[in-house]
């Protein structure tokens, strides 16, 4: 057992696997080959252009296949019916017709993507959530990292030498650019039920927002609105308020709060129930999860 | 206007086998996102607004950033352009 782990280990490492004599006097290489390291073999052999053929037949195996799936789907979409057409199977369908018939009065979403996706589906955009909250968490498990001491007293020197390091021409653009985003982001955000957008796409926005002040303005002024005590608290709040609000709707069988009934018209905000605030939890817990991203790549901590 | 997108489309095809093709990776990350780009205005032409404002804010915004910033870490940024010249 051991002598093959060792053989592994020297087919891996590149120990050399010696054996002893009987007489213990001398000890016999029984194996040349294995002196070296696997990968330095493996590079060796693409320095000398031994892999070559191989590597010619991958390509040439590769380009294959794609072509192959290629032309599989082309061929699938010439089975695909004609776009916008009047006899679709998509308007031909009971649901679909009930959906598009009722649908602005049901949810009061004149997006009715928005009335889709966050009323009658939204078990399916909870489960987005979700995953992005797992996404989310997992990124945190694989990199996030307290900085010790000695590091960070580093990090405070090299911000008080390198104070100019951010580009002037980043920072006074993202003066002018970092504002008008965040309201861009709100807007879309908060008009997900009334015109295209929604919550992923204004939480995006706003995370993208964000992004341009860190980059612009240093960690530590970013530090100071929103840390990882914030992410934390605001994804989880908003995730949990999703799923009770979600659930209520579910259990009581109801799509609508007791509002007044301004349902459906473009430019009422307070209308079609849950869906402003279920736009507003999801945009927050995609913002949150898209700085946390770019947070973690760039300096392993939110 | 459907010429438009035909020539869309042919940009579209080019970009994506571009993107592999390229050896330098920070021009392939560019290409990208020239990609996402171009998909956000054939989502527009195709009506539906909603995808186009996500595509370009996650495929042309944030994947971009994040892309950019593994290749900063990895220190792959000025291989590319070494190889180049």
């Amino acid at each position: 057992m051991i002598s093959l782990i060792d053989t592994l280990k020297s087919f891996v490492d590149g120990a050399p696997v010696k054996k002893e004599d009987d007489t213990k006097l001398t000890i016999k290489k029984v194996s040349k080959h294995h002196e070296t390291s696997f990968t330095e073999r493996v590079t060796s052999m693409i320095e000398k252009g031994e892999s070559k053929t191989a590597r010619s037949a991958y390509t040439v195996v590769a380009v294959i296949m794609a072509v192959i799936i290629i032309a599989c789907l082309i061929y699938t979409v010439s089975f695909l019916p004609h776009f916008g057409g009047a006899d679709n199977p998509a308007n031909s369908s009971e649901v679909v017709k009930a959906y598009i018939e009722n649908g602005i009065h049901d949810t009061g979403a004149t997006n009715f993507v928005a009335g889709m996706i966050l009323n009658y589906r939204a078990f399916d955009t909870l489960g987005e959530s979700s995953v992005l909250f797992i996404a989310a968490t997992t990124v945190i498990i694989l990199l996030f990292r307290h900085k010790t001491k000695e590091e960070e007293k580093i990090a405070t020197v090299e911000e008080e030498v390198y104070e100019d390091k951010h580009d002037v021409i980043l920072r006074h653009g993202a003066l002018i650019l970092v504002p008008v985003t965040l309201m861009f982001g709100v807007y879309v955000l908060f008009n997900g039920h009334l015109s295209p957008g929604g919550g992923f796409s204004g939480g995006t926005i706003l995370g993208a927002a964000l992004i341009l002040y860190n980059l612009a303005f240093g960690d530590k002024s970013t530090q100071k609105f929103f840390n990882y005590n914030i992410n934390k608290v605001v994804k989880i709040s908003a995730l949990t308020f999703y799923a009770l609000s979600q659930s209520y709707m579910f259990f009581t069988g109801a799509n609508r709060l007791p509002i007044p009934d301004i349902n459906g018209v473009a430019g009422s905000l307070i209308s079609s129930g849950f869906i402003l605030p279920l736009n507003i939890g999801v945009g927050f817990e995609v913002a949150c999860t898209m700085f946390g991203f770019y947070s973690l790549f760039d300096r392993e901590e939110i | 206007m459907i010429y438009i997108q035909y020539i869309l489309v042919i940009f579209l095809v080019i970009c994506a086998i571009s993107v592999c093709v390229t050896k330098n990776l920070l021009v392939s990350l560019i290409i990208f996102t020239a990609y996402s780009l171009v998909m956000s205005v054939i989502w527009l032409f195709i009506e539906s607004p909603d995808l186009a404002i996500t595509e370009a804010a996650v495929g042309a915004g944030i994947t971009s950033i994040l892309f950019f910033i593994t290749l900063v870490k990895v220190d792959k940024m000025d291989e590319g352009e070494a190889k180049d010249d």
